[in-house]
């Protein structure tokens, strides 16, 4: 039994301590947002946050964020770095599949939250590990650019 | 309009999407739905929806486009639109959303007829049944093209019901009343009704004959190719609400994956499950029965573990002790058969296209250059890799799935079950990308299997990354030869191309080992340049893998190859690619598909679509004008260029290459220029030019899948690599030409890949004088 705490709720997961946090947040919590990609923390579609930071949810067992804060595609809008990048995703109509659009929301939050103008290359360095398949990419960094500069609270 | 909700997906959840629908006791009168109940011809019932003209009634016309494939279309509005008492119009989309914008553009298109306000409008997924909604496989990049005018037409026969139901609560002519923006004024009065009041009453109303139904002039179109309306899913994907098909839950839903046979053509031997059992969670194994090859859509065979959750499924199946009879493909080795693919380029092969008299003028040439190219397998790779999931309960099979062919999937998992279709119901999911991987529904078959075997319990099948790598439909591999023979000013007389790769068709048809019609017609046999002697010839392939369809299909080898090799002639002939592209190319002309030997057109009709050198010239030039074609270039960069016709569409590409003093290759900037005829949703016409133009670049650079002892080598995205954000190009502008709603659409989802590769290999050349006729480049730049 694991104590987990994610978007604020604390869950009892009854899973083995090795259990990566993706299936449980999906499999046990039925927080489907995180999307699996590759089970090996490779492509950043199962990206969350764990105390702030960007973390790989396949690579990552339950028991290293025991006590720790996780929060998810769903309640990142709770936040108003987040709920800018969602804005500007849809505003720039980023998504094609979408399926690696939480990924990436949840990888340019982190990103932003720590640096509100980054450059190109900050861009690469912090995004190269989110792949996009439909190949959204530019659209992406114009989104980053674009969250970067609204005033959080004032996006839709 | 409908009497009842739609067919929809229960797993859906889209805000507000269950509006209280009154209409009721609607005779279906007025509209006689044309069907085209056609078998695929050859492959005896397979529903690979290539769009043949019909060849088993020889009597019969041949039918094309929409009305070409298995069960046509639909433009009843009885199918497609319900409008609620409180004005929520629900419209129906039959086709399967893979990022390509459909669940937006098709509803956008019945909307605009019906001038609903889109506000007001939500969208339903269709399940899978074209008896009622037409044909719905995805693929061929062919939804906006084959049902923009079904679509207009429901939309406007909804319009006709709702002005008509006005005009009889007013008592004045239909003539005097029109609708607008949700609902019907009477202008000489002033009275105005809105949708939502009108609703019921215009439920009663006939629906109207076709021919009677009048459609907008497209200059008063409010949101066809206007690209202001936001995704249908847009807010979803982002908040995490989206469901794609291995988001599916179930109240006891068990968990599943498949250990398939690591070769294709392989079986299990024996296997040993007692440590699988010991996993906690592992619930028990089940056996899937292999199908005789060739695979077509069935399931590989194995071993599936079933679990309470999807990582108890997968530690089950690590623990799991298989033992693989290998068979004939175990031997399968991409080196070796590269080797065997060359040497049978270097020799005649089945002429499949002979204009002129070859012989005579290569042999007259002043100067000949021949080349030789290659391409790998591909894999598709989507992010989301298939998953499925299947309950049956009493003796009806409910399915959730991620498929481009919900038809299909109906199909067959009724008949693995021994249900008949009318008892399977396919869900039709968000795709998590599909590319064409997702057409083929075998993972749909063995949730199917599974819960069958676990007593009718809802159980998911989900692949891994390993999975999807290594049993893939691949894309083809292949070895393209060409021999050009120019006069002596440089000006090409003579060209011999010879293409080898295993068909496609192999999975479906045994031994199959030429290139299918559909394949020649991707661009190797249906090149309109204007060179007096071609001869094309194809050269026996046969194949060792499961073979399918990867956006752009058999496009890519052969633009890569052909687009490469013109620039070499143009090199050997002293002249500028673009002004020498344009020269092959011709004069502007109309050509008949058939004069080069191509039945195919993508299913089209000749006459409709001819290939117009015209509409390629200008998008070669509108390309090099955007691009700034001729601009002076620091040392390490080049421009490339290359066009290609492919799904009834003209596509120029424009890279500018960097490489720098490692060899390392950068894009700073791409242009492409795209003429699809008119556009319903440009922003996504752009969306997917762009994407096109990653994937091109990723198919260029990084990607390849290769086999040894039978076995895909690559399992993950460290070594099947695909373009990432800093490998991607860093500006990439599309240029849409405009279009004429008057003539027909081309396709969009995969017109645009096949013109990238060659124009980065050409800027490539133009940067560093090497050449480049091997994909992926990798390393070969490499000091």
């Amino acid at each position: 039994m694991t104590s987990v705490t994610v978007n604020g709720r604390r869950h009892n997961v009854n899973l083995p301590d090795d259990t990566p946090l993706l299936w449980a947040l999906r499999d046990e919590l039925g927080l489907t947002g995180t999307k699996f990609g590759c089970g090996m923390a490779l492509c950043g579609a199962c990206t969350v946050h764990v105390d702030g930071q960007p973390v790989r949810a396949c690579m990552t067992p339950i028991s290293a964020v025991a006590g720790s804060k996780v929060v998810t595609i769903e309640a990142i809008g709770g936040d108003a770095v987040g709920r800018a990048v969602q804005a500007a995703w849809v505003d720039m109509g980023v998504p094609q599949c979408g399926y690696c659009q939480a990924g990436q929301v949840m990888a340019a939050t982190a990103l932003l939250k720590r640096n509100r103008k980054p450059t190109d290359a900050e861009i690469d360095e912090a995004m190269s590990g989110n792949i996009c398949r439909c190949g959204t990419y530019v659209r992406i960094r114009e989104a980053i650019k674009q969250a970067g500069a609204a005033q959080p609270g004032a996006a839709r | 309009m409908s009497a009842r909700r739609p067919d929809v997906s229960p797993v859906e959840s889209r805000p507000g999407a269950e509006p209280p629908v009154v209409i009721a006791n609607i005779s279906r009168v007025g509209i006689s739905r044309r069907r085209f109940l056609q078998g695929a011809g050859a492959l005896g019932g397979l529903v690979l929806a290539a769009g043949f003209p019909s060849a088993s009634h020889a009597a019969d016309p041949p039918k094309y486009g929409a009305d070409g494939m298995p069960n046509g279309w639909v433009d009843d509005p009885l199918v497609f639109v319900a409008i609620g008492e409180d004005g929520i119009v629900t419209i129906v989309c039959h086709r399967s959303e893979m990022g390509q914008g459909v669940r937006t553009g098709m509803p956008m298109i019945v909307a605009d007829e019906l001038e609903a306000d889109w506000k007001r409008v939500r969208v339903k997924q269709a399940t899978g049944d074209e008896k009622r909604f037409g044909n719905q496989d995805t693929d061929g990049s062919r939804s906006t093209r084959h049902f923009f005018h079904p679509m207009r037409r429901c939309g406007a026969a909804a319009r006709t019901m709702l002005e008509g139901a006005a005009a009889a609560k007013w008592g004045v002519p239909v003539s005097e009343v029109a609708a607008k923006n949700h609902e019907v004024v009477h202008a000489k009065s002033g009275r105005r009704a809105s949708y939502g009041s009108l609703a019921k009453a215009a439920a009663a109303q006939p629906v109207p004959a076709r021919d009677t139904v009048r459609l907008k002039d497209p200059a008063q179109f409010r949101y066809i190719g206007k690209g202001q309306l936001k995704l249908v899913d847009g807010r979803d994907i982002v908040t995490g609400k989206a469901q794609y098909g291995i988001d599916t839950r179930l109240p006891g839903m068990l968990y599943a994956v498949v250990a398939r046979p690591p070769v294709y053509g392989g079986k299990m031997a024996s296997y040993d499950a007692g440590e699988t059992l010991k996993v906690a969670g592992v619930v028990k194994v089940v056996e899937i029965d292999q199908s005789p090859a060739p695979a077509q859509f069935n399931p590989l065979g194995g071993v599936a573990v079933v679990a309470t959750n999807t990582w108890a499924a997968i530690q089950g199946r690590n623990a799991l002790k298989v033992v693989w009879n290998d068979g004939p493909n175990g031997s399968y080795d991409s080196a070796e058969f590269k080797a065997s693919m060359e040497e049978s380029a270097r020799k005649p092969g089945k002429v499949v296209r002979n204009d002129g008299n070859l012989d005579t003028d290569m042999a007259a040439a002043a100067r000949r250059v021949e080349a030789e190219y290659y391409i790998p397998h591909l894999a598709h790779a989507s992010m989301e890799p298939p998953a499925a999931t299947v309950r049956i309960v009493n003796g009806k099979a409910e399915v959730w799935a991620c498929v481009q062919s919900p038809q299909a999937t109906r199909d067959l998992v009724a008949k693995r079950l021994g249900l008949s279709a009318a008892d399977v119901t396919v869900n039709v999911t968000l795709l998590g990308g599909g590319f064409g991987r997702k057409s083929k529904p075998d993972f749909a078959v063995e949730a199917a299997v599974v819960s069958k075997a676990m007593g009718g319990k809802p159980v998911k099948v989900t692949w891994t990354r390993d999975d999807d790598l290594t049993h893939d439909y691949f894309h083809t591999v292949s070895v393209e030869y060409l021999e050009g023979g120019l006069d002596a000013q440089g000006k090409p007389i003579a060209w011999l191309h010879r293409s080898v790769a295993p068909t496609l068709f192999s999975t479906f048809v045994d031994g199959a080992k030429n290139e299918h019609a559909l394949e020649l017609g991707m661009g190797v046999i249906n090149v309109p340049f204007d060179i007096r002697s071609v001869r094309i010839e194809n050269p026996d392939a046969i194949a060792h893998t499961r073979i399918g369809w990867f956006r752009s299909v058999s496009n890519i080898p052969h633009a890569f190859a052909v687009q490469s090799f013109v620039a070499e002639l143009a090199a050997a002939a002293g002249r500028d690619p673009k002004d020498y592209l344009l020269e092959v190319i011709g004069p502007a002309r109309r050509v008949s598909p058939g004069t080069l030997g191509d039945t195919w057109n993508h299913g089209e009709s000749p006459e409709r679509y001819p290939v117009d050198t015209g509409r390629l010239r200008r998008v070669v030039e509108t390309a090099a004008r955007e691009a700034g074609w001729g601009r002076s270039m620091p040392k390490g960069r080049g421009l490339g260029i290359a066009a290609h016709y492919s799904f009834v569409s003209y596509v120029a590409a424009v890279v500018e290459a960097a490489v720098d003093e490692q060899g390392v290759v950068t894009i700073p900037r791409i242009d492409i220029a795209v003429d699809c005829g008119a556009t319903v949703n440009p922003d996504r016409v752009r969306a997917q030019m762009q994407g096109a133009a990653v994937m091109g670049v990723g198919i260029a650079t990084l990607s390849q899948v290769s086999f040894k002892s039978g076995r895909a080598e690559q399992e993950n995205f460290d070594t099947y690599e695909v373009t990432r954000m800093a490998g991607a190009p860093r500006e990439i502008h599309v240029h849409i030409i405009p279009g004429d709603y008057g003539q027909p659409m081309g396709g969009v989802g995969e017109p645009g890949v096949p013109p990238v590769p060659p124009p980065l290999c050409n800027a490539i050349f133009a940067a560093t004088g090497k050449r480049i006729r091997t994909l992926p480049i990798r390393d070969q730049l490499k000091a």
